[in-house]
């Protein structure tokens, strides 16, 4: 970007959440390059979302962290600034760099606070904000050598303390969890639903010590004990603090405080100084300190605004929270503890269904004011917007479950402070057509993920046709579909639209149902009646060209191949007078095949131990690999080895759309497996999973999923992740989309796959082993059957007689179709 | 286009439901002969008019909104099999043939 000749100077304070949020509004509103950014940042790695800092434990990867690379500012990281010169408005770094500014912004977070327990010093006490203070308590529970249980003290029993439990659980700590407060999660949640979640809790191996507090912590040889103020001692591996949050404000520029700590702000979020802000969990904005990323967010909003000469004031902050950790739900929304005056609460504590919800309304119970959810917090997403509006009819009554429709202004996500108007406005402006477009083009829903179900909810509303009928013939979904085919064992389409659709089906339903009867094996796609509703590619087993010919497409697994056979695909291109190129799929594509020729082709390629390579087929396209150990000086395991494994485990597996997969022998990432479905990149100690890439016409790196696993591991996870997809996906839908459509996002979608959340991973194997043990190369199938091959011919009163409206010229040395004359229509 | 005399294609039972075969014409022109569900026959032009390819007996047969269609298989547009006018732009059509099955034999009269 070009600057103007004599830019202003921001410098930013802290490269946290709030401060990457600060640049990249105000790179994204200074169009005319008023101003130059620096950044300076203690941690040695750019902001990262700490918000998901939990799942750091998933996978030890940073990368899953990462936010949107900023652009057009100096970023200096593993700088902490020391001091700031205020007269001179400059600031100096611990390496002794002075940059001088025209405005300063304070973005510096907070520190956890550690209560003044003796021994709090001693290793093995962490605190719990950074990745490096996750890396560290790793490191200590690597380094225990415990016999028997391990067990780690969590002090502190909010939001915090239980995902510190939990991702002391994921290394394989039973965690104590203490809390000073005669309830977990004081701050949001009530007695009520403080019962049941300790209940909760406590059934997944957490022990929970309220009212009490640690009183010392001693080293005893290689462990730890802590001694608790009720005269309970634990024996430990681990210590995490996790007792609340304090400003950051060490850095002493003699402004004005909020009376609870924080650089204390007006609602534009300026100090007493009126070129410095402060922004995030370090600002006291009228006095209150923040500890949650979007209120942060505003105040960076505000910030960018005024920089450039705007208004902006702060609007509020919405604290309410879900917590998705442990497997139970709990969330708090609004004035969860009625402290408006005359509020009523309306309780419903269903000990057997272990669920509690609680919502506090005003007192003529006209107007909704917050609420608390325990065990099930699917009614969230709705009712959290509609604070401080009227209360809609019928959701008091008992078991209430009213049709909730929300009012313009009504904030549907909280994390990036987008209305209900903002998404609503873009949904009919037509930019927006579903889930995905929608997180694209408002950011909505690309936070924590909880108001995804809204989104859904809004389309509909606005009229989008989100209809889950998959056509006119059925007004079931895909996902519906193949539940009842699998239910019901129908096994022909005729049969399926009798009972549950009407008509006779359409090219939308028809392939889509015979992938759904392929995915369940139903014997060969050209069987009986199952010929009828493939797609033209998969009628043929070929490819259809713009002038009615075929293209052949042999399976190369992993792209390797021997020098025999590739005569025989030179020779038989040769013999058919074929064109011949080399796809992006690391295999070789033969054009310009008539029907007629089709079989004859196959039978020489079958012949020479070929098969399918379905590159007609939604099903798994090529598995793509780099030469890997065997070959490349930095390969550090067998990645061809382990592509042609998996080819040749999922050949022939027909899904929602098709599937590509590479794998990749070290991390340089030659085979491109992050712009697949299913990718895998060796590690030093073994592979690690990304799922949900795409290229094609919106491009997507894949997520990780699964690190550092054996071989074994690897394919369970991808069997479990390919059959899921397989079962749930819309037709067409790529599992890039179907990753980002999914309620709860990833870490949905590891819960089911990694921790069988759903209790299906057993299913989903079975299936994929009936798959892998059913599996019979298609064109062998037709070479085999009379039948069959009787279809492929050009005329059915003139076998043998080519087609004469397809005829060829020569270029570059090959054959290539002469374009048709489309008479009557301009396309 | 239309020939002018009796142009036997195939036995009826050479055809299976919903599934379209190509038939050659003495003139050198294609027609595609298509059995419903229901057991009816009907004959239309084989070149798909917006891509120009010989190919409307390769496409899925079905209905839309009840009236029996055949989908290209190049660019999905729908024809009705019995008028042959295209239903997602009704100003384009195929030309429709006449045929019968007489004595178990298809034939374009
Ligand atoms: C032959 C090949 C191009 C080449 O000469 O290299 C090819 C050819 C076609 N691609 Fe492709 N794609 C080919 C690699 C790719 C790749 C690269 C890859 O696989 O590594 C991509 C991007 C990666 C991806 O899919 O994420 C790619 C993304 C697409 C897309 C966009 C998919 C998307 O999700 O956005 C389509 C359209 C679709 O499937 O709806 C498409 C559709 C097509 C179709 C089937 C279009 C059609 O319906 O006629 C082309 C068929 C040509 C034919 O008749 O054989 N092709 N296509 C490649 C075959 C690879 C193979 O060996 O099987
Ligand atoms: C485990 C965990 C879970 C959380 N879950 C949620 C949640 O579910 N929802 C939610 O809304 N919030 C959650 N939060 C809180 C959320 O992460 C914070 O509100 C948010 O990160 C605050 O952003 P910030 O930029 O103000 O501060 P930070 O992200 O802390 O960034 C401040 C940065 O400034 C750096 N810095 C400080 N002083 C200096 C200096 N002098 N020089 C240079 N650099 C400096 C720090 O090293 C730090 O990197 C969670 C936090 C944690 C730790
Ligand atoms: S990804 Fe690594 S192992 Fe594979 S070819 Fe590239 S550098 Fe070599
Ligand atoms: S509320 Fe968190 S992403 Fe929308």
């Amino acid at each position: 970007m070009t600057l103007p000749n004599n830019p202003m100077q921001l410098v930013v304070i802290g490269h946290g959440m709030v401060g990457h949020r600060l640049v990249e509004a105000l790179r994204a509103k200074d169009v005319s390059g008023t101003w130059r950014i620096v950044v300076f940042g203690e941690e040695k790695r750019p902001a990262y979302d700490r918000v998901a800092l939990s799942s750091y434990v998933d996978t030890w990867r940073s990368e899953s962290l990462e936010l949107a690379p900023l652009e057009g500012a100096d970023i200096r990281l593993g700088e902490t600034v020391v001091s700031v010169d205020r007269e001179r408005r400059v600031v100096t770094s611990a390496s002794g760099v002075e940059v001088s500014y025209d405005a300063l912004v304070l973005a510096t977070g907070s520190t956890p606070f550690v209560p003044p327990v003796p021994g709090r010093d001693l290793p093995g006490c962490h605190v719990y904000r950074t990745i490096d203070d996750l890396d560290a308590i790793r490191e200590t529970v690597k380094s225990a050598h415990g016999s028997g249980r391990r067990a780690g003290m969590v002090l502190g029993g909010g939001l915090l303390g239980l995902e510190a439990a939990n991702a002391l659980r994921g290394m394989g700590i039973s965690p104590h969890v203490v809390e000073l407060a005669p309830r977990l999660m004081p701050i949001q949640v009530d007695e009520g639903g403080a019962g049941l979640l300790k209940r909760l809790v406590e059934k997944l191996d957490l022990t929970v010590h309220t009212g009490t507090s640690a009183s010392s912590i001693e080293r005893d040889g290689s462990r730890l004990i802590a001694k608790l103020a009720n005269g309970v001692e634990l024996d430990l591996d681990v210590v995490v603090f996790s007792a609340g949050i304090r400003p950051r404000t060490d850095l002493d520029l003699g402004l004005e405080l909020g009376p609870r700590g924080g650089y204390a702000v007006d609602e534009g979020c300026r100090t007493s100084d009126p070129d410095v802000y402060a922004i995030g969990e370090c600002a006291a904005i009228g006095g209150t300190v923040y500890g949650l990323v979007a209120p942060g967010y505003s105040m960076a909003e505000v910030v960018a605004d005024r920089l450039l000469g705007g208004a902006a004031e702060f609007p509020g902050a919405d604290l309410s929270t879900k917590l998705k950790l442990l497997g139970v739900d709990v969330a708090s929304f609004g004035d969860a503890h009625a402290t408006t005056e005359g509020a009523l609460e309306v309780v419903v504590n269903n000990a057997v269904a272990g669920t509690y919800s609680k919502l506090v309304v005003s007192d003529d119970a006209k107007t909704l004011l917050g609420g608390i959810l325990v065990g099930d917090a699917a009614q969230y997403a709705m009712l959290r917007p509609l604070v401080g509006k009227e209360v809609p009819a019928g959701l008091l009554e008992p078991g209430g479950n009213a049709e909730l429709s929300l009012p313009a202004d009504a904030q549907v996500c909280s994390c990036h402070a987008i209305t209900k108007q903002t998404i609503t406005d873009a949904i009919c402006a037509g930019v927006c057509t579903d889930v995905p477009t929608i997180k694209a083009c408002t950011k909505a829903g690309t936070g924590c993920g909880s108001c995804v179900p809204l989104l859904k909810q809004l389309l509909t509303e606005c009229g989008v046709e989100q209809s889950k009928a998959l056509c006119e013939h059925f007004d079931h979904s895909r996902a519906e579909l193949f539940e009842i085919v699998r239910a019901t064992r129908v096994t022909s389409f005729s049969a399926l639209v009798e009972k549950h659709g009407r008509g006779r089906g359409c090219d939308i339903c028809k392939p889509a149902v015979a992938s759904i009867l392929a995915s369940l094996g139903n014997g060969h796609v050209l069987g009986g009646e199952q010929a009828s509703l493939q797609d033209t590619n998969d009628k043929f087993l070929a490819n259809m060209q713009r002038n009615g010919t075929y293209s052949v497409v042999p399976r190369i697994p992993g792209g390797e191949i021997t020098p025999e056979k590739l005569i025989v695909i030179g020779e038989v291109a040769r013999d058919f007078g074929l064109y011949t190129k080399i796809t992006g799929g690391q295999r070789i594509d033969l054009f310009g095949a008539t029907v007629d020729q089709l079989p004859q082709i196959w039978r020489r390629l079958v012949d020479a131990g070929f098969e399918s390579g379905h590159a007609y087929g939604k099903a798994l396209r090529t598995v793509k690999s780099c030469v890997g150990t065997t070959w490349c000086r930095y390969g550090v395991q067998d990645s061809v080895g382990l592509a042609i494994d998996l080819e040749l485990r999922y050949r022939g597996l027909r899904s929602p759309h098709k599937l590509k997969s590479a794998v990749s022998g070290c991390a340089r990432e030659c085979a491109e497996a992050r712009g697949k479905d299913f990718g895998v990149i060796a590690t030093e100690n073994g592979w690690n999973l990304y799922v949900g890439g795409n290229g094609g016409f919106t491009p997507r790196h894949a997520d990780l999923i699964a690190s550092d696993v054996d071989t074994e591991t690897l394919i369970r996870y991808i069997d479990r992740f390919l059959m899921f997809y397989i079962r749930t996906a819309d037709r067409l839908q790529r599992t890039s989309a179907w990753v980002e459509g999914m309620d709860g996002g990833l870490d949905h979608l590891r819960d089911v796959i990694i921790n069988d959340s759903l209790g299906i991973c057993a299913e989903l194997e079975e299936a994929m082993a009936a798959h892998v043990g059913g599996y019979a190369d298609e064109w062998r199938g037709v070479l085999e059957d009379p039948e069959k091959l009787a279809r492929f011919q050009s005329f059915v009163n003139a076998p043998g007689t080519p087609d004469p409206t397809i005829s060829f010229r020569e270029e570059r040395g090959q054959k290539v179709p002469v374009q048709l004359g489309i008479p009557e229509v301009a396309r | 286009m239309i020939p002018r005399c009796v142009t036997p294609v195939c036995a009826l039972s050479a055809l299976r439901p919903e599934q379209g075969v190509a038939a050659l014409l003495p003139d050198g022109s294609q027609v595609a002969v298509f059995l419903t569900h229901e057991g009816a026959v009907h004959a239309l032009d084989n070149i798909d008019p917006f891509s120009g390819a010989a190919v409307l007996a390769r496409g899925i047969v079905g209905d839309r909104g009840g009236v029996p269609v055949v989908v290209s298989p190049v660019y999905k547009q729908a024809f009705d099999l019995r008028t042959g006018v295209c239903v997602d732009s009704p100003s384009h059509s195929v030309a429709v043939h006449p045929v019968r099955v007489r004595d178990g034999v298809v034939e374009l009269t």
